[in-house]
Formats: C-alpha cells, sequence, structure tokens
C-alpha cells in the first residue's frame, strides 16, 4: 500500500516537473538583460580585469564573497571545535 | 609508526605535490585574467595537501601544524577586510587601485587584449588573500578530518 502512495506521489512530481520544463524561457535568451549588458560593457573599462566573473565576484558583489569567504571560516571553527577532544586523547 | 600507504603512493606524492601547489598558485594569481579565482585555487592547493596527508601519515605525531593552518588562515580573512575597508571613503569595497597607475592599476584597452598582469586593481590581491584563506581552511579541514579518524581506527584496533 505504501508503495502504491509512493508511486502516484512519484508520477504526480514527475508530471509537474516535466510541465514546467515544457514552460520554461529558452536557453540565452533572458528576459531581463539590463544587467548582464552593463557588466558586458563596462567590466573591462572600469575594474580593468579581463575575465568578467572574477570582476564581479570581487568587486560589484564584493559583500557576496566576504559572506562566502566567512562561511568557509565558521565551517573551519566548527571542524576545530568537534575534533578539539581527539588532541586532548593524544597527549 | 609505519604509514599506512605503499611506496608507489608516497614517490608518486613525493613527484606530484609540488606540481599541484604551483597549479594552485597559478590559478590564484592569474584570477583577474583567466577562469579560475582564489576559491577555486584554493581548493587544487588544500587538495595537495589532502594527497600529503593521506601519503605520509607517519608525520603526524612529530608535527602538528593546525595552529600554522589556523593563523594563516584568519590572516588571509583579516587582509580581504582590510582591503575592502581601504575604498571606505567612497563605499566598503570600493576598488581603490583600478585604473589608478600604481599597483595593478594599468588601464586596459576594452574587448579582445592579451591579458596584463598588471590590471584589475585590488581583484588580485583579494584573490590572492581568499585564496590564501580556503587554502588554509580546507588544509586545516581535512588534516582534522583525517586525524581524528585515523585515532578512531588505531582506537578499535587496540581494543
Amino acid at each position: 500500500m505504501k508503495t502504491a502512495y509512493a508511486l502516484i506521489f512519484m508520477t504526480i512530481v514527475v508530471i509537474f516537473m516535466f510541465y514546467a520544463i515544457t514552460t520554461l524561457h529558452p536557453m540565452g535568451s533572458p528576459l531581463h538583460s539590463e544587467m548582464d549588458d552593463y557588466f558586458i560593457k563596462n567590466a573591462q573599462i572600469e575594474v580593468g580585469t579581463n575575465n568578467v566573473v572574477t570582476s564581479i565576484v570581487f568587486d560589484y558583489r564584493g559583500f557576496d564573497t566576504l559572506g562566502e569567504a566567512t562561511v568557509l571560516f565558521i565551517a573551519v571553527i566548527s571542524v576545530v571545535s568537534l575534533f578539539r577532544g581527539v588532541k586532548k586523547d593524544e597527549e | 609508526m609505519k604509514s599506512d600507504m605503499s611506496t608507489v603512493v608516497r614517490t608518486i606524492t613525493d613527484f606530484i605535490f609540488g606540481f599541484i601547489i604551483v597549479f594552485g598558485i597559478y590559478i590564484i594569481i592569474h584570477g583577474h585574467l583567466t577562469p579560475g579565482g582564489g576559491f577555486q585555487g584554493g581548493a587544487v592547493v588544500a587538495s595537495g595537501f589532502a594527497l600529503f596527508f593521506v601519503a605520509f601519515t607517519h608525520d603526524f605525531n612529530r608535527k602538528k601544524p593546525q595552529k600554522l593552518y589556523g593563523m594563516f588562515e584568519s590572516i588571509g580573512l583579516i587582509i580581504f577586510i582590510l582591503l575592502a575597508f581601504f575604498g571606505i571613503y567612497k563605499t566598503f569595497f570600493y576598488n581603490f587601485l583600478a585604473n589608478s597607475g600604481s599597483l595593478f592599476g594599468m588601464t586596459i584597452r576594452p574587448g579582445i587584449n592579451p591579458g596584463y598582469f598588471n590590471t584589475g586593481g585590488v581583484v588580485p590581491l583579494m584573490n590572492m588573500a581568499v585564496g590564501f584563506e580556503v587554502a588554509c581552511g580546507l588544509s586545516l579541514i581535512v588534516y582534522l578530518l583525517y586525524r581524528g579518524e585515523k585515532k578512531d581506527r588505531e582506537d578499535s584496533e587496540s581494543e
């Protein structure tokens, strides 16, 4: 009985996903391209980097990168605090 | 204590370790010209250190690099935030070195160009700081996880 429910639920989800695929916007023609056009046109002039992605990550959206680095830092802190007991056992 | 890994693994690690580190550093310092950047290059460097830890386990009890890694990771993050603060006279994260003519401040012709290294303002410096931080942080995670796993295995063997 449980398998039948799971199958029915699964079929509904798959049907909805395929429906969503058919209504997706075509790849390569976004609805709002003002931001992309600005970056492609002005990133080399304003920042001077050839790699536009890096200029967005480290200049236009620096706060995002700061958050990313902080997340990694917190992950390292949590791993260090998790393995503190191991060090005490060794000594 | 003897290493778990065979001579083949240790010899290949000896040979390939330097190349992995150099490739990671190349990705970091050319982050403003070629695909990649601080995060990706730092992950490459950390993968080299992971290989080193797995191959040379017998060095664990003599050297304790976790304090060094933690310190360098903090230094990388502090440099990154300081670089962001240096542009505070306009905004936080203002690129005060770009097109200034000084360090990393060369003005380039937009469009296709050969890719001059001396460009990008604070972007290459931030790449280096973040790459430093990511390399040391991920190496520290790998080191601690592998040491904990090894300790666990030895405990279960001795019981």
